[in-house]
């Protein structure tokens, strides 16, 4: 098997793993969007696991970096106005829909909840439109 | 201290498979959604394949190993703001191919403008945030 196959299919299987590692442990879906929203107003005790689960996130980000530095980006594929409506975008929806890629598309799927299949043929169909659809339209302002 | 080794170590890697799959590169999730490059396909299957063959096996546990109960999600209706969330968080992942795990984990490489998509990110939760607690 190609590296262009195996790479992808690990890389799912550690994602698999670690949301097995967070619900079998502790109970919790790794769900990044709302781990981080759930900082904003979670009280005192329901704080730190979040912030653990981020750090580790950033700790493997650092490892990347180590390992090969050109699995990070190197500069985003649009300019900063875009940058920032599209992170606003990101932020919002995920909250206001209850989950993001990996609360609704790995772990929602697997819980085979009928919400996260909704969201997840949603945010795909929104995604590939705006992708194939949006930026070409968008030309010179990208 | 033990209870936080099971989220350190999910967040490692969860950030170690998203690099793995190439999900931290913008280009590369751009490439998915442009139907030019089907790999994250692969990513999402085995991911879900896990999920979906583990998470029944751990919830037939009366609770999880080091904590009181399963915290899950409980409800199965669809309504609107599942509806309209979804399609701005389509949208803007397919502004820039950076949803918020990628968009975290490769804070690290240091390009303010992953910052500032990060930073308003966080302002996008915070602000919905206040709307749903003004309107409630």
């Amino acid at each position: 098997m190609s590296l262009d196959i195996l790479l992808p299919l690990l890389g799912g299987l550690l994602i698999g793993a670690s949301a097995l590692l967070l619900l079998g442990v502790s109970g919790r879906i790794a769900g990044v969007s709302g781990i981080v929203g759930g900082l904003m107003l979670a009280p005192r005790g329901d704080r730190s696991w979040r912030l653990a689960f981020l750090g580790g996130l950033m700790v493997g980000g650092l490892l990347l970096l180590g390992i090969d530095p050109a699995a990070l980006p190197d500069g985003l594929p649009a300019t900063t106005p875009i940058v920032v409506l599209a992170g606003f975008l990101v932020g919002y929806g995920a909250r206001a829909a209850n989950g993001c890629t990996s609360g609704h598309g790995v772990c929602g799927l697997g819980r085979r909840s009928r919400r996260s299949l909704v969201a997840v043929l949603v945010f795909m169909g929104a995604g590939v439109i705006t992708a194939q659809l949006v930026r070409p339209l968008l030309g010179g302002a990208l | 201290m033990i209870h936080m080794l099971a989220p350190v170590v999910s967040g490692l890697l969860f950030a170690l498979g998203l690099g793995l799959a190439g999900m931290t590169r913008p280009t590369q999730v751009l490439a998915f959604l442009e139907f030019r490059d089907p790999a994250l396909m692969l990513t999402m299957g085995a991911a879900v394949a896990v999920t979906g063959l583990g998470f029944p096996l751990l919830l037939r546990r009366s609770r999880p190993l080091l904590g009181p109960r399963f915290l899950l999600p409980t409800r199965s209706d669809l309504d609107r703001p599942l509806i309209v969330g979804a399609v701005l968080f389509g949208v803007g992942w397919g502004l820039v191919g950076l949803c918020p795990g990628p968009a975290l984990t490769g804070l690290v490489a240091g390009d303010p403008r992953q910052w500032l998509f990060v930073a308003a990110m966080l302002a996008g939760m915070f602000i919905h945030q206040r709307l749903e607690r003004s309107a409630s």
